[in-house]
């Protein structure tokens, strides 16, 4: 009797808990890991503000950025306004750029021609997404720079560098998931429109996209994330000057840039090394705001 | 204008965005290759790098990039697998499920960056390793992760529906259906979501410079260890990628044909990313026609 209950114990351990038992573990890795990311970078980057005791006031809304102070005993000053700024031009105008294409793109797919849609521009997007943003970075600084130099004057690396190349970036982001929109939307709708003697164009402006409008603004949402935390790409072209942009064709900084090239500058523990550290913190609290947008976005879509 | 008209204009126009957009892919593409074609030969893709003079090669920094790429997929696909497998048919709706999804949203909006400054807090300060090939790893793990958790979910998820009741009803339990019946057939969509992840791994880099560094020490394939810094298979020593070299020559610029070099590197990534891609979709198609038995 007791051998036989050993028995069915093992087998069960062997055909049912070991591997529930795993996969529950790695539903709680995913947990911990984001906790840990937020609990990590939420203590480092409050240091600028307890640590060092400088305002967070300043920190947000001040253009000062002069971190290891000049002389005179004139304290370091961490104003990351530039950079917030850069930051939010850079996204916002690459997203003016990109969403209107994204979501002829999506339309094309879906309502012109899927053939062509599933065969060319499907694979084309997934292309897109796999340049790696470096390569973007490196044809930027090759091909784009001179190019701006050159046609318009400057010296190149310049805030619309980074505009063009943020908008290529994001275009697959915006076209998939407008795309995901337009298809969800019932056939009955469309077929209707064309029954009461709308064009194809009427039929797009007047249902489709309004049909799709949440699903579309989630894909210009998303857009708008990849472009605030994109790194590389735009740091190699935006000129990295510690300044407001004097328009289009000046230089400027972004929250990004200024982490990736200053992190390996400054010393662990002080004042503007911690600077970075809530740049990053600043950076997480900004994705979080995207998250928020995009669920209260997807609620308004389903009621 | 009559409303004919204005259909014909308007499809006219989406035709020729969406040819532009085609041929701003091609040019793109077209571009790397075209002037990244002389370097694609031996010398340079496994010679050694050179400081101060012309001529380096892109070797050790290929290395690293496969090397990290299979450490990568060796970390996430197990997780993100089980992950999808918890997620798909495990969890209950309700809080905790609430939680994992909003992790998983975070994980996935978080910009590469700051995973990498993670990493560099947590992986490389806190653990003692330093700049080193696991830190990158464990970083881009990371940023793949919800990716493929949510891949693998919805493949068991569409793959479960018919068979499901059938083998449970057999008498099999829950992780015998789903070991046995479910994800083979869910294989298919698993392994193009981790292919494409590949592609994405091979070329990430703001995660990496500061997590698996920005130096390539030379290679030695006579030590065996996983452990120690003097091996080529060591997780434990730095190891600068080649998307993480393309950066760095454009911000240092430490060899005179650095734009050669930068020109090679992006064409030789961008090849691996079509071949990652191609493979993805063959592959995909091939393991569904086998599993479905079209043919």
């Amino acid at each position: 009797m007791k051998k036989n209950d050993m028995k069915t114990i093992f087998l069960k351990l062997k055909n049912e808990y070991l591997g529930r038992g795993f996969a529950m573990l790695c539903g709680a890795i995913i947990v911990i890991l984001t906790f840990a990311i937020i609990l990590f970078l939420t203590t480092k980057g409050l240091n600028t503000f307890f640590k060092h005791g400088y305002s967070i006031f300043h920190f947000i809304f001040s253009g000062n950025w002069n971190p290891e102070g000049s002389g005179e005993g004139l304290s370091p000053q961490f104003g990351t306004l530039i950079f917030i700024l850069g930051s939010s031009v850079v996204s916002f105008l690459a997203v003016l750029v990109s969403a209107p294409i994204g979501v002829a793109l999506a339309v094309f797919m879906n309502v012109i021609s899927p053939r062509l849609g599933t065969k060319v521009l499907q694979p084309a997007m997934e292309l897109f997404v796999g340049i790696p943003s470096v390569v973007y970075g490196w044809i930027g600084v090759s091909v784009l720079v001179p190019f701006i130099k050159l046609w318009f004057g400057g010296i190149g690396f310049s805030l619309l560098a980074g505009v063009l190349v943020i908008s290529i970036m994001i275009l697959p982001t915006i076209t998939s998931i407008a795309s995901d929109a337009i298809k969800t939307i019932p056939k009955d709708y469309i077929e209707a429109s064309y029954g009461l003697g709308a064009t194809r164009w009427q039929t797009i402006i007047k249902v489709i996209i309004p049909a799709a409008k949440s699903g579309i603004l989630t894909g210009i949402v998303l857009g708008v994330a990849r472009a605030f935390g994109e790194a590389l790409a735009v740091q190699m072209v935006i000129g990295n000057s510690i300044t407001f942009p004097k328009g289009l064709l000046g230089t400027t900084s972004t929250l990004t840039s200024i982490l990736t090239m200053d992190m390996a500058n400054t010393i662990y523990g002080t004042a503007w090394n911690d600077a970075l550290w809530s740049m990053a913190l600043l950076l997480l609290i900004i994705s979080f705001i995207f998250i928020l947008i995009i669920r209260k976005l997807g609620k308004r879509g389903e009621a | 204008m009559s409303s004919k008209v204005k259909d014909k204009i308007a499809t006219m126009v989406l035709y020729i965005v969406s040819a532009l957009v085609i041929l701003l892919l091609v040019s793109l593409i077209g571009y790397i290759l075209y002037n990244g074609r002389q370097s694609l030969n031996l010398n340079f893709l496994f010679g050694e790098p050179k400081i101060g003079e012309a001529g380096g090669g892109i070797g050790r920094q290929l290395y690293n990039s496969i090397h990290l790429l299979v450490v990568t997929l060796i970390i996430t696909v197990p997780l993100g697998v089980g992950a999808g497998i918890y997620l798909a048919e495990y969890a209950k709706e309700g809080k905790i499920l609430n939680i994992i999804r909003l992790s998983i949203e975070t994980m996935a909006s978080l910009p590469s960056i700051v995973v990498g400054l993670f990493g560099l807090l947590v992986f490389v300060n806190m653990t003692k390793w330093g700049y080193s090939l696991i830190a990158g790893a464990l970083a881009i793990t990371i940023i793949n992760l919800p990716g493929l958790t949510r891949v693998s979910e919805n493949a068991i998820k569409a793959a479960s529906a018919g068979v499901k009741e059938a083998s449970l009803g057999l008498g099999a339990t829950r992780w015998q259906t789903i070991k046995n019946v479910i994800l083979p057939s869910a294989m298919p969509q698993i392994l193009t979501g981790v292919i494409l992840a590949a592609g994405r791994i091979f070329g990430e880099a703001a995660a990496l410079l500061y997590t698996a560094g920005m130096s390539a020490p030379a290679l030695n394939f006579a030590n065996a260890s996983l452990t120690s810094k003097a091996s080529a298979y060591s997780l434990f020593r730095p190891a600068e990628t080649l998307s993480v070299y393309i950066w760095k020559l454009n911000s240092e610029g430490m060899v005179p044909d650095a734009a050669k070099i930068a020109n090679g590197a992006s064409a030789v990534l961008i090849i691996a990313v079509l071949i990652f891609n191609v493979s993805a979709r063959i592959i995909g198609k091939k393991l569904y026609e086998s599993y479905t038995g079209s043919k």
